[in-house]
């Protein structure tokens, strides 16, 4: 089954090899329209997107209102975290009034897992998750799939070592999810408490010391640390975590000769990655940016039906 | 007046029957049990091919009234356990206002006296206001009529209020029926803690929230000599330190749910909130423990923690929704179905689960839980070969929260007799008969 077949976007876990294969090579012509002097194609045309964010992320927001303007959508944003909520509008109805007002496609962030899942069962629109509680960020992993095999020219086999609160991170989940589809090693590593119970279930090998960890990676994805963690009792204190866990320039020679460093933004700089690291060359952080834009591009590219022709040239 | 049930298999674990007889109820009580009663101008019930028990007895169910009456009343409450083949039900006191004082615990007895369908018998909150903190009346609650204390819902946090709870509830000879949950280690938790939490993204509850606190339990019972019951066993530790407990001789009994005993946490992938309750679902090693422990004896009895919610506390988020499954009207066809129907378990030992077992639980097993004559008539009449798919808008609960829902079932409760009165037949429940 090809993406193109889906209703949604929920999740990597359920997604095929050649689902994202999909999506990833239909993000390379949506890159070269990026790189155009008029960065609009009218393939999405007549056609509505609505973001509804119940967490703040305005780089998540933006990245997916400028993908669907570029492809000539009508894209809007629902305000909700600062209306709705607060009068005590449940789910079902938000979602029931946006879908009188005709949009074809819904991008929901959620603090709560499964939310999305929730949301489409109970509605005609298609829905994207743009990240749902602990659960899964589909669109983050696929453009740090996308930006991996770019540089890499491949995913097939690489060694990616994922750092820091991988309990608690979607990001660490989808990407789990999606490179070990291809082959990948996949490792984590991080705070005993800050990671998940059989984790090495999903295909992966965990690592409680960053050393190790990073021998020979190919990529490293550095996670951001929510410093509430810290209250909440998972570690003693952010110099520790930093002292144990943040990625700095020493750590460099550890990985493969052309290891690339990948972070989903925004940085803890002197948390989870040093400043030398965060400017440095081999870090991806702002191509990482445009490729979230592409990639979502495809995704809502392929979701609307659309086909490779469309776009070309 | 009297009523013939005819040609039933009669099973009665306490008194050690199983084969086909005739029944005869005079007026409320039992009269007799024997080969080809005569009718003698008796209203005649042809059991032909059924099972005729014990009334079933659920020492765990929620009825909400007072104060949750969008969710349950005691009347709807009376007629889903009628449905489900319940004759008796213990309803817990977590309502609003709690039952921590005479005056509510007559109030529920006396709502159930009206809806006149099964008998409720009402269970009294450990602490004023289940606040975990003064110890409620239970004299007063006793003497009112409830049967066993309990602040389900919450675990009895302070263990030194547990111990007291346990001693004082000796002098009436009352359980306490203990929610076991260690807050601290559930916090914020909407799942079992283990492979498919990390796969799903959902915060974890662990076992061992529920472990620690049946260790801390079975310590206060050899403390105090009280009697300790666990609700809703749901782990193979929990199992392992009860197992322990019964050897050394303690007063501990505990209880096992058909959902605990037929679903796994693997039901929550679709995050459908139907599938949320606390204890949470457990994974296939807990649930295979928890079916060879109600295999093997070890477990007293099965209860619904029957939990009904509205709509809207279970249509939303799976973080937001509220815990709990709505479970009188499944509970039995769903053992029949996936524990009997599969050889796990005997009809016996079926039967002994929800009759003889809950009524020695509750210290009520001379009046209840058996079909000797001279006890209260209270039957419940099974139909093994009775196929039905669940249907929870067919309900008669308030609460449609059923992970069973679209699930095909062979073996249905087909009637219940409570002091002699069909309250329910062929499914259908009576209405004003009593
Ligand atoms: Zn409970
Ligand atoms: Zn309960």
């Amino acid at each position: 089954m090809g993406f193109d077949q889906r209703k949604d976007l929920l999740g990597i876990r359920d997604l095929g090899r050649d689902e994202i294969e999909q999506i990833l090579d239909t993000a390379i012509p949506m890159k070269d329209i990026l790189k155009r002097n008029i960065k609009k194609v009218p393939v999405l045309r007549g056609k509505g997107v609505i973001t509804v964010f119940y967490e703040n992320s305005t780089r998540t927001r933006t990245s997916f209102e400028l993908a669907g303007k570029y492809l000539s959508a009508d894209t809007s944003n629902l305000a909700v975290s600062t209306s709705s909520v607060q009068k005590g509008e449940t789910l079902r109805d938000t979602i029931k009034t946006i879908e009188v007002m005709g949009p074809d496609i819904l991008v929901m962030r959620h603090g709560m897992s499964g939310a999305p899942h929730y949301v489409a069962r109970n509605t005609s629109m298609r829905v994207i998750n743009a990240g749902d509680g602990t659960n899964e960020h589909p669109t983050q992993a696929l453009l740090d799939m996308f930006s991996i095999r770019e540089h890499k020219g491949t995913l097939e086999g690489l060694t990616v070592t994922i750092v820091g609160d991988i309990l608690h991170s979607r990001v660490a989940r989808s990407n789990i999810y999606g490179l070990t589809k291809f082959g990948c090693e996949v490792r984590v590593v991080g705070p005993s408490t800050l990671m998940p119970p059989e984790i090495e279930k999903l295909g992966v090998k965990s690592f409680c010391r960053l050393e190790p960890a990073l021998a020979g990676a190919d990529v490293v994805n550095v996670l951001r640390l929510q410093k509430e963690r810290q209250q909440a009792g998972l570690f003693p204190s952010l110099d520790e975590y930093s002292n144990l866990f943040m990625i700095r320039p020493e750590h460099l020679r550890l990985l493969a000769d052309d290891g690339i460093i990948l972070h989903p933004g925004p940085m803890n700089r002197g948390v989870e990655i040093s400043s030398e690291i965060a400017d440095g060359p081999r870090t991806l952080v702002n191509e990482q940016v445009t490729n979230g834009v592409a990639v979502r591009m495809a995704v809502l590219f392929l979701m609307m039906g659309g086909s490779r022709s469309e776009i070309a040239g | 007046m009297r009523l013939l049930v005819k040609g039933g298999r009669i099973v009665d674990p306490a008194n050690g029957i199983d084969e086909t007889m005739d029944l005869l109820v005079v007026d409320s009580a039992v009269a007799e049990i024997g080969r080809s009663l005569p009718e003698d101008g008796a209203e005649l019930l042809d059991a032909t091919g059924k099972i005729v028990c014990p009334g079933f007895i659920d020492i765990h169910t929620h009825l909400r009234e007072p104060g949750f009456e969008y969710k349950e009343d005691i009347a709807s409450g009376s007629r889903a356990a009628a449905a489900g083949g319940f004759t008796t039900i213990c309803a817990m006191p977590n309502t609003s206002p709690v039952v921590d004082n005479a005056a509510v615990a007559i109030f529920v007895r006396e709502k159930a006296r009206q809806a006149g369908v099964v008998d409720v018998l009402p269970i009294g909150s450990v602490t004023k206001k289940q606040a975990g903190e003064e110890l409620s009346e239970m004299g007063e609650l006793a003497e009112a009529g409830c049967v066993a204390f309990s602040d389900d819902g919450s675990p009895v946090t302070r263990s030194d209020v547990m111990r007291h709870a346990l001693e004082y509830a000796r002098m009436f000879g009352l359980p306490i029926l203990s929610h076991c949950e260690d807050l601290n280690l559930s916090r914020d938790g909407q799942m079992h803690e283990g492979y498919r939490s990390t796969v799903f993204g959902l915060r974890g509850i662990p076992a061992a929230a529920e472990e620690a606190m049946v260790a801390r339990d079975v310590i206060m019972a050899q403390l105090t000599s009280g009697r300790v019951h666990v609700c809703h066993a749901s782990t193979a530790g929990a199992l392992d330190i009860i197992r322990k407990a019964k050897l050394q001789g303690l007063k501990v009994t505990c209880e096992a749910t058909p959902h605990h005993l037929v679903l796994t946490d693997e039901a929550v992938e679709s995050y459908d909130a139907d599938t949320k309750v606390n204890p949470p679902l457990r994974s296939e090693e807990h649930v295979e423990a928890l079916r060879r422990a109600v295999a093997d004896g070890l477990v007293d009895c099965i209860a619904t923690d029957h939990a009904p919610h509205n709509l809207e506390s279970k249509d939303c988020e799976y973080a937001a929704a509220s815990f709990g499954i709505s479970g009188l009207e499944t509970a039995v066809a769903v053992v029949m179905d996936k524990l009997v129907n599969t050889g796990l378990l005997s009809i016996g030992r079926m039967v002994e689960l929800f009759t003889a077992g809950p009524a020695r639980v509750i210290g009520l097993s001379a009046s209840r839980g058996t079909l000797t004559p001279g006890v209260r008539a209270n039957i419940t009449i099974l139909d093994p070969n009775t196929v039905r798919t669940v249907d929870p808008a067919k309900f008669y609960s308030k609460g449609k929260n059923s992970p069973f829902k679209g699930m095909e079932l062979r073996g249905w409760p087909w009637a219940a007799i409570v002091a002699g009165t069909v309250v329910c037949r062929d499914g259908v429940v009576a209405q004003g008969l009593r």
